[in-house]
C-alpha cells in the first residue's frame, strides 16, 4: 500500500493544499513518538494516579498502533517476512518432507538440536515467522480500513478547487483566445467530462480529477491478500490429505481406516471424509529408451473405476499425473507407483500359506525394490507353529553383465525376484505395529544352504524356490503393478482462487491507474481577451501527465481559438515557471 | 514415433545446436562493437563535464512544438507547449550523450554492434525455434531450453524497446555481456539433450506459467540494471554538485590523506568510471524508468505465481507447499513489494529503494539458477 506518496514538492503552498488532497495517505506523523509522557499533570490522589495511568496506557497503545500502521513499520516487517522465508528453503522442512528432515537432522547432530528449538525444521508454522506475519497482517488491516474510509470520503467529495497560481503547478500551459471566459469553461467542463474526469466548476476555474480506480485498486489488492491468508489457513485448518497404495485390481473406499498415511488439519472431523471408493484397474507406466534420459518417466496412468457416494454408478477415469479424479469434494491424485511380485507360499506341510502380491518399495530411479514378506500362519515339516520372513530385491530389469544386481531400467524387461529366508518370530505376536516393508530379523535364524552360506534365490516368473529341509515352497507366479494415490480433501481452495484473481485486478489497477488532476482557468486579461490556462498534477510517476495536458489544449482550442503571441514582454510571465 | 520423424527430430536439435553457436558468435562481435562504441566515446567525451553543469532546462519533458493540421486545412493548430516543473530535489540533469559520446566513428560502432544483435537475436530465436520443432514442445522442458530462451526474450525486450524509440541504446553492453554468459553458463553447465518431458510438465500451464516466468524475468533484468547504472550516475551526479569531477577529482585525490583508503578507492574508482557514467541517461531517468519496468513486471510477476500454484494444484495436489523454487518466487515477489513500497515512503526513495531492487533482482537470479544447482526440490528437471 502506497501510504505516503508525497507530491511533487513545491515551495507554494497553494500547490501543497492541491497535493495533499490528492495523496490519499494519512498525514505521516512526526515528533509523535517521543517515549514516556502523554501530556498532563499527574494528580494528587489515589484518582490522580488512576487517571495518569490511563492516559500512559493508551497513550502508549496508540503509540504503538501507530507505528505499527506506518509505512516504515510495514516495510520492515516486508523485509522480515522475505528473510524468514529464506531458512525454509535451505534446510530441509518436516512438513515438506519428513524423511529429509530426519536424515539431516541426523547428519547435522550438533546443530539440529538448535535447530528444532528455534522451529527451523517448521518454519511456516513457527512462532517467530507467525509472528511476522500476523503483525504484518494487522499492519494492513490499520492501514487499509482508514484508507477505505478516506476513498469512500473522496468519491463522495468532490474535485478540488483551483490553486491560485497555476503556472506553478508541474505541467502548465496558457494562451490568449477571443472566446468569452464563460464558454471556454463550459467547452472545458465538458470536454473533461467526455474524458471521463469528475468536474467541478468553482468561479473561474474548472477542476477536474480521475484515476480513481488507481485507489479502488489498491485497496482491492490488499483486501484480497488477506483473503487469500484466511483461504490459506482454513485450509490449512480443515485440510485432510492421505495416501494409499492400491496393487493393480484393487479397491479403495475413503474411510480413514483404509489409508496408510494420513494427515489432517486441527479442525478436521473424520466425519468430513467425502463417501467414495475407486478401484485401480490398471497401471501404464512408459520411459524414455534412449539418449542421456533414458529411464525418465514419460507416462503415468492410471486407469480406476469410480463410485461416487456409497453406492454410486460405477465410472471409467485415466488419472495422470496433471489429471487428478475429482470426485465428490476430494481430488485422487497419481504420486507413484512400482511392482507388486505375486508369490504363493506352501508350508512344510504343502499348504498355501500366504497368496498374493507383496508391493515392494522403489530403492532408485531405475525401480530396484527392496521385497519384503511375513508369513505369520505357518507349520514346518513336522507340523510345529513357527514364522517365516523372506527379504531381498525384485528387480524388473536385470542386467548381470553390469556386474550389480541393481535394476538398469524401471519398464519389466527382464524381472527378477532375489530373495532370501528367515524363520522364527517375526515379533507380530508382541502387539507392536511394525512396518510391512520391514523385516525385523533379530529373532530369525536365516536358512543355510548345504555349504553353510547363506540362502538365496534368483527367481524367473513361474520358478519356484524350494527351502532348505523341506521347510517349503516359495512360487513366483507373476507380477502386478502398484500406484500410490494421494486423497487430498482441502476447502478454500476457490476462495484463494478468487482472491488470488482480484489480488491480480487490484495490483495492475493500483500500479498502471494514473491519478491526476486537472485545472482549467480563463480569466479576462486586461486587454480584454481571454487568458486561457490549463495545469496538471499527477501522482509520482505520471510521466504522461504533460502530453495528456498537451492533448487537452489541443482537443479545447477550436473552442478557444488561440491569438497570436503578443509582444514577448508579455510572454516573459509564463516561461517563468520554467525555471525552477 | 517412427524413426524417420526421429531422425528429423535429431536433426532439428542438431540444427538448434548450430544456430546456438553462430548467435553467440554473432554476440561475441556486437560485443566488441559495443567496446569500440564506448572506447571511441570516451575521447570525445572529454570537457563536457563543464557544459553538464551549465547545461539548460532541456531535460524538461514538455512536448516539442507541432505545427498540427486539422482536416481540410483551415485551421492550421499549434500544438501549445507544456512547461513542466520537477519536483524539489531533483537535478536537472541532461542525460548523458549516450555510449558514442560526440563522437561519429563510435556511434557507427553502436550502430554496427545493433544490427548485430539483430541479426544474432535472428539466429537465436531460430535455435529457439527448432528446438522447440524437434522436441514438438514448448522449449522449456529444462535448464538449458529455459536459459536460451530467456536470453532470446531479454534481447526481444531490448530490440522492443529500441524499436518504441525509447533510450536504451546505453543497455547494449550490459545486455549482450548478459546474454553471453547466460548462453555460455546454459551450454557448459545445463545442457540437456533435447528430448521428451517428464510427466509432471505434461500441462498446458507449462505454456502460460513458464512463459510468464521467461518474460517476468527478462523485464526484471533490463529494471535492475537500469537501477544499478542509477547508483552509479546519482553518485556521479552528487559529485557533480560538490565540483568532484574531472580536475575537482584530480585535486580531492591529491588532498586526500593517505589512510582514507576506502574513499581514495571510491574517487579513483570514480576516475576510472566517469567518462562512461557521465555518457549515460541521467540519474532522474534511469531511475523512472527502471521503476516503470518493474512495477509493470510486478503484476505479471504475481500472476506468474498464482499460474504456478494452480498449476501445482493439478499436479502435486497442493497449491502451495514451500517448495524451494516456491519459497524464492514468493521471497521475490515480498523484495519487489519492499521496493515498491520504498519508493512510497519518504526517507527510502532513491538509493535505499535502488538497493532493495537489487536485492529482489538478486533473488529472481538465486530463484533461477540457484535453486536448482544448489537445492533440490520439485522443480528439478532433466539433471538440473
Amino acid at each position: 500500500m502506497a501510504k505516503t506518496e508525497t507530491t511533487p514538492a513545491t515551495e507554494d503552498k497553494d500547490i501543497d493544499d492541491a497535493g495533499s488532497q490528492l495523496s490519499t495517505a494519512p498525514a505521516e506523523e512526526g515528533g509523535q513518538s517521543v517515549p514516556g509522557s502523554f501530556g498532563g499533570v499527574r494528580a494528587p490522589g489515589a484518582l490522580g494516579a488512576l487517571a495518569w495511568t490511563w492516559r500512559e496506557t493508551t497513550g502508549w497503545v496508540r503509540w504503538f498502533w501507530r507505528q505499527l500502521t506506518s509505512m516504515r513499520v510495514a516495510l520492515i516487517l516486508l523485509f522480515l517476512l522475505s528473510l524468514g522465508t529464506i531458512p525454509g528453503s535451505l534446510i530441509p522442512q518436516t512438513s515438506v518432507d519428513a524423511v529429509k528432515a530426519e536424515n539431516w537432522k541426523k547428519a547435522h547432530e550438533t546443530v539440529a538440536p538448535l535447530y528444532d528449538k528455534v522451529g527451523l525444521f517448521d518454519v511456516y508454522s513457527s512462532v517467530w515467522f507467525s509472528a511476522i506475519y500476523i503483525l504484518l497482517f494487522t499492519s494492513l488491516i490499520g492501514c487499509i480500513v482508514p484508507r477505505t474510509w478516506q476513498f469512500v470520503g473522496q468519491l463522495r467529495g468532490r474535485p478540488p478547487v483551483a490553486p491560485r497560481r497555476l503556472a506553478k503547478l508541474p505541467a502548465y500551459t496558457t494562451w490568449r483566445t477571443g472566446a468569452e471566459p464563460e464558454q471556454v469553461l463550459a467547452a472545458a467542463e465538458k470536454l473533461l467530462k467526455r474524458r471521463r474526469f469528475r468536474t467541478r466548476v468553482s468561479g473561474d476555474a474548472v477542476g477536474s480529477e480521475k484515476g480513481y480506480l488507481r485507489e479502488a485498486g489498491n485497496l482491492l489488492f490488499h483486501i484480497a491478500l488477506i483473503v487469500m491468508l484466511v483461504a490459506f489457513a482454513s485450509g490449512q485448518l480443515w485440510k485432510s490429505e492421505g495416501q494409499k497404495l492400491i496393487v493393480a485390481g484393487d479397491g479403495f473406499a475413503n474411510t480413514i481406516t483404509q489409508y496408510d498415511d494420513f494427515k489432517s488439519g486441527s479442525l478436521f472431523k473424520v466425519d468430513d471424509l467425502d463417501p467414495f471408493s475407486f478401484k485401480l484397474d490398471g497401471f501404464e507406466g512408459t520411459y524414455e529408451r534412449s539418449g542421456p534420459q533414458r529411464g525418465t518417466p514419460r507416462t503415468y496412468e492410471a486407469h480406476v473405476t469410480y463410485r461416487d457416494g456409497a453406492d454410486g454408478a460405477p465410472r471409467k477415469k485415466t488419472i495422470k499425473v496433471n489429471e487428478p479424479l475429482e470426485t465428490a469434494g476430494s481430488k485422487v491424485y497419481l504420486i507413484g507407483h512400482g511392482y507388486a511380485p505375486v508369490v504363493t507360499v506352501r508350508d512344510g506341510q504343502g499348504n498355501i500359506s500366504h497368496q498374493g502380491a507383496v508391493p515392494s518399495l522403489p530403492l532408485d530411479g531405475n525401480v530396484t525394490e527392496s521385497t519384503v514378506l511375513k508369513v505369520g500362519d505357518y507349520r514346518d515339516k513336522d507340523g510345529k507353529k513357527d514364522q517365516l520372513g523372506f527379504k531381498g530385491n525384485f528387480v524388473p530389469t536385470l542386467d548381470l553383465r553390469t556386474g550389480t544386481m541393481l535394476s538398469q531400467f524401471p519398464a519389466l524387461d527382464n524381472p527378477r525376484l532375489v530373495l532370501t529366508a528367515y524363520r522364527g518370530s517375526l515379533g507380530i505376536d508382541s502387539g507392536m505395529p511394525q512396518s510391512v516393508y520391514q523385516l525385523d530379523v533379530s529373532k530369525m535364524k536365516q536358512f543355510k544352504d548345504k555349504d553353510g552360506s547363506p540362502f538365496a534365490k534368483v527367481l524367473k516368473v513361474g520358478d519356484t524356490m524350494t527351502l532348505p529341509d523341506g521347510a517349503g515352497t516359495l512360487h513366483f507366479d507373476g507380477i502386478k503393478p502398484w500406484a500410490t494415490f494421494q486423497i487430498s480433501q482441502k476447502p478454500g481452495n476457490t476462495t484463494a482462487l478468487v482472491g488470488a484473481v482480484a489480488a491480480l485486478i487490484g495490483v495492475a489497477g493500483s500500479l498502471f491507474i494514473q491519478r491526476r488532476r486537472v485545472w482549467v482557468r480563463a480569466v479576462r486579461d486586461a486587454d480584454g481577451h481571454t487568458v486561457v490556462e490549463l495545469a496538471g498534477l499527477g501522482r509520482s510517476e505520471s510521466a504522461k501527465l504533460p502530453e495528456e495536458l498537451a492533448d487537452l489544449a489541443v482537443a479545447l482550442q477550436p473552442e478557444a481559438p488561440p491569438l497570436p503571441e503578443p509582444d514577448p514582454a508579455d510572454s516573459a510571465d509564463s516561461s517563468e515557471g520554467a525555471r525552477a | 514415433m517412427t524413426s524417420i520423424a526421429a531422425a528429423a527430430n535429431e536433426n532439428m536439435a542438431e540444427i538448434s545446436n548450430v544456430l546456438i553457436y553462430s548467435a553467440m558468435a554473432v554476440y561475441t562481435l556486437a560485443f566488441l562493437a559495443h567496446i569500440a562504441e564506448w572506447v571511441l566515446g570516451s575521447r570525445s567525451a572529454v570537457g563536457r563535464t563543464a557544459a553538464a553543469l551549465t547545461a539548460p532546462q532541456a531535460a524538461a519533458a514538455g512536448t516539442a512544438a507541432q505545427a498540427e493540421r486539422q482536416g481540410g486545412g483551415t485551421a492550421v493548430l499549434e500544438r501549445p507547449k507544456v512547461v513542466t516543473r520537477s519536483g524539489a530535489g531533483t537535478r536537472d540533469v541532461p542525460d548523458g550523450p549516450g555510449a558514442a559520446g560526440t563522437s561519429e566513428k563510435g556511434d557507427v560502432y553502436g550502430r554496427i554492434a545493433v544490427s548485430l544483435t539483430v541479426l544474432a537475436f535472428l539466429l537465436h530465436a531460430g535455435s529457439v525455434l527448432t528446438r522447440a520443432l524437434s522436441v514438438e514442445r514448448a522449449p522449456w522442458g529444462n535448464m538449458y531450453e529455459f536459459s536460451t530462451t530467456f536470453g532470446m526474450t531479454l534481447v526481444a525486450v531490448y530490440l522492443g524497446l529500441l524499436v518504441a524509440k525509447k533510450n536504451v541504446r546505453w543497455l547494449g553492453l550490459p545486455l549482450v555481456t548478459t546474454i553471453l554468459l547466460d548462453l555460455g553458463l546454459a551450454l557448459s553447465v545445463l545442457y540437456t539433450d533435447s528430448d521428451q518431458l517428464v510427466p509432471a510438465l505434461h500441462s498446458y500451464w507449462l505454456w502460460i506459467h513458464v512463459s510468464c516466468a521467461i518474460i517476468s524475468g527478462a523485464a526484471l533484468w533490463v529494471g535492475a540494471c537500469s537501477t544499478l547504472m542509477y547508483l552509479f550516475r546519482d553518485g556521479y551526479e552528487s559529485r557533480l554538485e560538490s565540483g568532484w569531477t574531472g580536475r575537482g577529482l584530480d585535486r580531492l585525490l591529491a588532498e586526500l590523506p593517505s589512510n582514507r583508503r576506502i574513499l581514495r578507492f571510491k574517487a579513483h574508482l570514480a576516475k576510472y568510471t566517469d567518462s562512461f557514467v557521465m555518457r549515460l541517461p541521467s540519474s532522474a531517468t534511469l531511475d523512472k524508468f527502471a521503476y516503470r519496468v518493474n512495477a509493470t513486471v510486478f503484476p505479471l510477476w504475481t500472476f506468474t505465481i498464482i499460474a504456478g500454484a494452480i498449476w501445482a494444484e493439478a499436479a502435486w495436489g497442493r497449491y502451495w507447499g514451500w517448495d524451494p523454487k516456491e519459497v524464492w518466487s514468493f521471497i521475490t515477489w515480498v523484495a519487489y513489494a519492499c521496493y515498491l513500497h520504498a519508493r512510497a515512503t519518504a526517507g527510502w526513495k532513491g538509493r535505499k529503494a535502488a538497493y532493495i531492487a537489487l536485492a529482489a533482482f538478486g533473488c529472481y537470479i538465486f530463484n533461477y539458477y540457484g535453486v536448482n544447482i544448489f537445492v533440490t526440490g520439485k522443480h528439478s528437471y532433466a539433471g538440473v
